[in-house]
C-alpha cells in the first residue's frame, strides 16, 4: 500500500474501525514510521474525547466487586519487575527456580536461595519446544514459564500464554518478550495440562487467534 | 481488603504505576474516576447491560495485567483507559452480531441510569465534545459516529453508506483531523478567555 494511504489509516487505527487486513497491515507500518506513531497518538487524544460526548451511567455495584475480586485472585505475571514481597513463599520459589535455570548462579540465586530450599523438592520442570526455556510447575499447580530468544513483540501485538486443558485455552498471562522472560501463570496448571504461546493484538484476547509459537510439553 | 488509603490526590498515571506494581486499592480508584464514563461508553456501544459489564470488566482486567505496559510519557491514563475499554466494547459487539441497526438513536438503551459520579468537569467535557462533534460536516460526523459508537469497520460504512471503501478512509481521516483542530482551537479559547 502507499505510503500517504497507509498514513490514512491512522484515524482508522485509533477508532478501532480498520478492517482485519488493513489493521495488521498498518501495526506493521507503525513499527518503521514515526510520523504515524506521534499523529496516533494525537488522534487517539482525540478518540478518547469521543468516550466523553457519551453520558456516564453509574455501573451495578456488583461490577465493582467483581472487577476487584478477580484482579485479587490473580497473580501479577512478570516477576522481576514485582515486588517480591508482596508474594506468598511458595509463588516466589516457583518464579526463582524459574529464573535461576535461565539466568544461571548469579547473585540473585544466592539472595533468593534462602526461599527455595523449602519448596524445591515439589517443583518440576517442564520441556517446551519453539524457543529455549522451560515450564516451572510447582506441587499445587502453580506455573511460571521461562523463555529466552523470542523477539520483542511488535508495536500493537502482545505474546499471550495459554493453559490448555481437555483443549480449551484459557489465558494465562500477556507478556512483551526480548532476552528473557519470566513469566508468572495466572492459573494453575493442572496435571495432564500444556501451556502454549500465541501471537495476539496487545492488551490480549480471551481466545487465541494465531498458531501457538512456543508449546510445552504435557504436565 | 479493607485497605482506605486515600488516593484522590493521585493523578491517574500515578494510580497506574502503583497497579503496575500490583495495588487493588489504586484499581479501584482507577474504576471509581472512569467506571461510570466506561459503562456509559460501552453501553453505547453495545446497548445490553449484561454485555457492557463483560466489556468494562475486561477493559479493567487488561488494565490490570498490563498496567507496567503504560507510558505515560505517549498518553494521558485516561484516554488509555478510555481506548481498552471502547476496543473491549467494539469486539463484543462484532462478535455478538448485536447490531446496530440506530446506533445513532440513544434512546433505545432503556434503564440506565445517569452516574451521580456525573462531576461539572466531566459534564463541561461531554458538552464541550459534543459541541465540537456538531461544528463538522454532516457526512464526516455520520462517519465518526457509526465507526466509534457502531463498531463499524471502514468496509462495513462503505457497504452501509454506499460510498467507495477510498472515500470512507478519507472521509474518517478528515473527519477525526477537523475534530481534533476544533477540540484544540477551543481549549485555546477557552484558556484565553480565563
Amino acid at each position: 500500500m502507499a505510503n500517504d494511504l497507509i498514513h490514512e489509516l491512522t484515524a482508522g487505527y485509533a477508532l478501532h474501525a480498520l478492517d482485519p487486513q488493513d489493521e495488521s497491515e498498518y501495526v506493521e507500518h507503525l513499527a518503521t514510521c514515526e510520523r504515524c506513531r506521534a499523529e496516533l497518538a494525537a488522534f487517539q487524544e482525540t478518540a478518547g474525547a469521543l468516550a466523553l460526548a457519551v453520558d456516564p451511567v453509574e455501573p451495578p455495584p456488583a461490577l465493582r466487586a467483581r472487577i476487584l475480586s478477580t484482579a485479587r485472585a490473580e497473580r501479577p505475571n512478570v516477576v522481576p519487575l514485582r515486588p517480591r514481597w508482596a508474594r506468598p513463599r511458595t509463588l516466589a520459589a516457583v518464579a526463582a527456580v524459574a529464573a535461576c535455570a535461565v539466568v544461571g548462579l548469579g547473585v540473585w540465586n544466592a539472595v533468593l536461595h534462602s526461599q527455595l530450599s523449602a519448596s524445591r523438592s515439589a517443583l518440576q520442570a517442564v520441556g517446551i519446544k519453539g524457543a529455549n526455556g522451560s515450564l516451572v510447575v510447582g506441587a499445587d499447580g502453580q506455573a511460571t514459564l521461562v523463555v529466552t530468544g523470542l523477539h520483542r513483540a511488535r508495536t500493537g501485538k502482545t505474546y499471550e500464554a495459554w493453559v490448555i486443558q481437555n483443549g480449551v485455552p484459557q489465558s494465562a498471562a500477556l507478556f512483551d518478550g526480548g532476552s528473557t522472560s519470566v513469566v508468572r501463570l495466572g492459573p494453575r496448571v493442572p496435571k495432564g495440562a500444556i501451556v502454549a504461546v500465541t501471537v495476539e493484538r496487545a492488551g490480549g484476547v480471551t481466545k487465541p487467534t494465531t498458531t501457538p509459537i512456543v508449546v510445552s510439553a504435557r504436565v | 481488603m479493607d485497605d482506605v488509603r486515600d488516593m484522590a490526590h493521585l493523578s491517574d498515571e500515578a494510580l497506574v504505576a502503583l497497579v503496575a506494581r500490583s495495588d487493588e486499592v489504586a484499581l479501584a480508584e482507577l474504576y471509581d474516576r472512569h467506571g461510570a464514563t466506561a459503562y456509559g461508553l460501552a453501553r453505547r456501544v453495545l446497548r445490553d447491560a449484561a454485555l457492557a459489564e463483560d466489556a468494562v470488566q475486561e477493559a479493567f482486567l487488561a488494565i490490570w495485567r498490563g498496567a507496567e505496559r503504560f507510558v505515560p510519557e505517549k498518553a494521558r491514563a485516561s484516554t488509555w483507559i478510555l481506548t481498552l475499554v471502547h476496543r473491549r466494547a467494539v469486539d463484543l459487539v462484532r462478535r455478538e452480531e448485536r447490531r446496530r441497526a440506530d446506533v445513532l438513536d440513544e434512546s433505545r438503551d432503556t434503564g440506565a441510569e445517569p452516574s451521580a459520579a456525573d462531576s461539572a468537569w466531566l459534564r463541561f467535557e461531554r458538552e464541550r465534545v459534543q459541541a465540537a462533534l456538531r461544528r463538522l460536516p454532516d457526512h464526516q460526523r455520520e462517519t465518526l459516529e457509526l465507526a466509534y459508537y457502531g463498531g463499524f469497520t471502514q468496509s462495513e460504512l462503505a457497504e452501509r453508506l454506499g460510498r467507495p471503501l477510498g472515500t470512507i478512509k478519507s472521509q474518517m481521516f478528515a473527519a477525526l483531523g477537523t475534530l481534533r483542530e476544533i477540540l484544540e482551537s477551543a481549549e485555546r479559547e477557552s484558556w484565553q478567555t480565563t
